[in-house]
């Protein structure tokens, strides 16, 4: 496998580093970067580590970087989780510092503590962490109940002070999201199998309306209606296809969520390279945040409806001839 | 009656499913066998997801049916807690 950090890679222009990747060759693992300066979202940094936590650590080649930015890879602890060398020196403990470094989570347990991580880590105010703790919650946990993955999740945030935004990556190297839904809907390509799981009520688990005591298929939804309401970027990329959230206009007072996320402005494409598993990209700006109680209003109504309406399309009246 | 005070067990981001689904098989589920009402306490718990409010209650609305909302009440709920709840609540009576 190969893949090209870039001068910039954001989930706004993510695009092309998604399509340099080389998937070929599952055992080695070449990391190469752009010589002058690397700027990448967090999500970029967890799908290297990803791929580098699948290879033996003698079958990881990263060339010597040049770039001033590549001191980011190593205070994200990009090389101390892949155990390979780099002569990047940093002081790692920065104080004004406001992200949290590649960390792997496996279990329950570890998501808990992680998650009463977040709030002194990123600096935020409890309003500010409310949707930050939501998000990271429900998506690990995404990963460790459906995706198989042999290394768990591996998240990695940073504050951006320009924009004020918290970006956010979780990414697994399991079964992928076609697998999962496959279990209990007809989905014949990855794209489709990327649209039910972003549709209310709908899960891998079950057709139940209601979902299993467990499981209800709405996380994915309420994630990215809360990036949708906050105008902010989703990305989400499964084995060859990738639905991305588009920011709404600004000036737009009222925003519409949408059940099917194809209503939703939007990118897809289903050419990428074959990702083996889930990776799940998110901004949120923290001018825009809104009262999350005011968000599950909007999530609430349109849940609510989309149920009804799926239960109307069941619905059969008797035939009289 | 029978009271939960789920701090304790949850912390104040209630987010961890497998203790919601604990409290609910151990807790829950017996009162309502024993025809008790519960009253289920959020005291100092900042928020929760609804993946884990859906844990906690949707299986016994499942299988009590909606009259199980009659002898469960949610106290010290802030806003966030209550909207949650109220999503479980609707999505598990349209079914």
């Amino acid at each position: 496998m190969r893949i090209h950090l870039p001068n910039s890679a954001f989930l706004g222009n993510i695009d092309p580093f998604l399509q340099s990747f080389d998937s070929s060759d599952s055992s080695r693992l070449e990391i190469t970067a752009n010589k002058k300066w690397i700027s990448i979202h967090p999500v970029v940094l967890s799908m290297v580590a990803a791929l580098g936590l699948n290879v033996k650590t003698q079958n990881i080649h990263c060339e010597e970087l040049e770039a001033t930015s590549a001191h980011y890879l190593e205070r994200m602890g990009l090389f101390k989780l892949l155990q390979i060398k780099s002569s990047i020196k940093i002081i790692e403990h920065e104080p004004a510092g406001r992200f949290i470094p590649l960390t792997i989570i496996n279990n329950s347990k570890d998501l808990t503590n992680f998650i009463s991580e977040i709030v002194p880590m990123l600096h935020l105010e409890p309003k500010q962490a409310e949707p930050i703790k939501y998000i990271m919650s429900e998506l690990v946990r995404n990963v460790l109940e459906h995706s198989c993955s042999k290394i768990g999740a591996v998240v990695s945030a940073q504050y951006y002070k320009k924009s004020n935004t918290i970006r956010m990556g979780v990414v697994d190297t399991g079964v992928g999201i076609k697998k999962t839904i496959n279990e209990s809907y007809i989905a014949p390509t990855h794209l489709e199998a990327l649209k039910l799981a972003l549709t209310p009520g709908i899960t891998g688990t079950t057709r139940k309306e209601g979902g299993t005591e467990f499981n209800a298929g709405a996380g994915l939804f309420f994630i990215k209606s809360i990036a949708k309401i906050n105008r902010d970027f989703f990305v989400i990329y499964s084995g060859n296809a990738m639905y991305k959230l588009l920011k709404s206009a600004q000036g737009m007072e009222h925003i519409r969520l949408h059940a099917d996320p194809f209503q939703d402005k939007h990118s897809k494409r289903e050419d990428l390279p074959f990702w083996e598993g889930t990776v799940v990209g998110i901004d949120i700006s923290l001018d825009a945040t809104k009262e999350f109680s005011a968000l599950l209003d909007a999530i609430r109504d349109i849940y609510i409806k989309t149920i009804k309406e799926r239960k109307k399309e069941k619905y059969r009246g008797p035939r009289f001839i | 009656m029978k009271e939960i005070l789920l701090l304790k067990k949850v912390g104040s981001f209630a987010e961890n499913k497998d203790f919601a689904r604990e409290i609910r098989i151990k807790e829950i589920l017996p009162a309502l066998e024993n025809n008790e009402e519960i009253i289920l306490d959020f005291k100092g718990i900042d928020s929760a997801t609804q993946s884990f409010v859906h844990a906690l209650i949707s299986d016994v609305i499942r299988k009590y049916g909606v009259e199980a909302l009659d002898k469960i009440y949610f106290k010290n709920c802030n806003e966030t807690i209550k909207k949650i709840i109220n999503i479980v609540s609707d999505y598990m009576q349209e079914m």
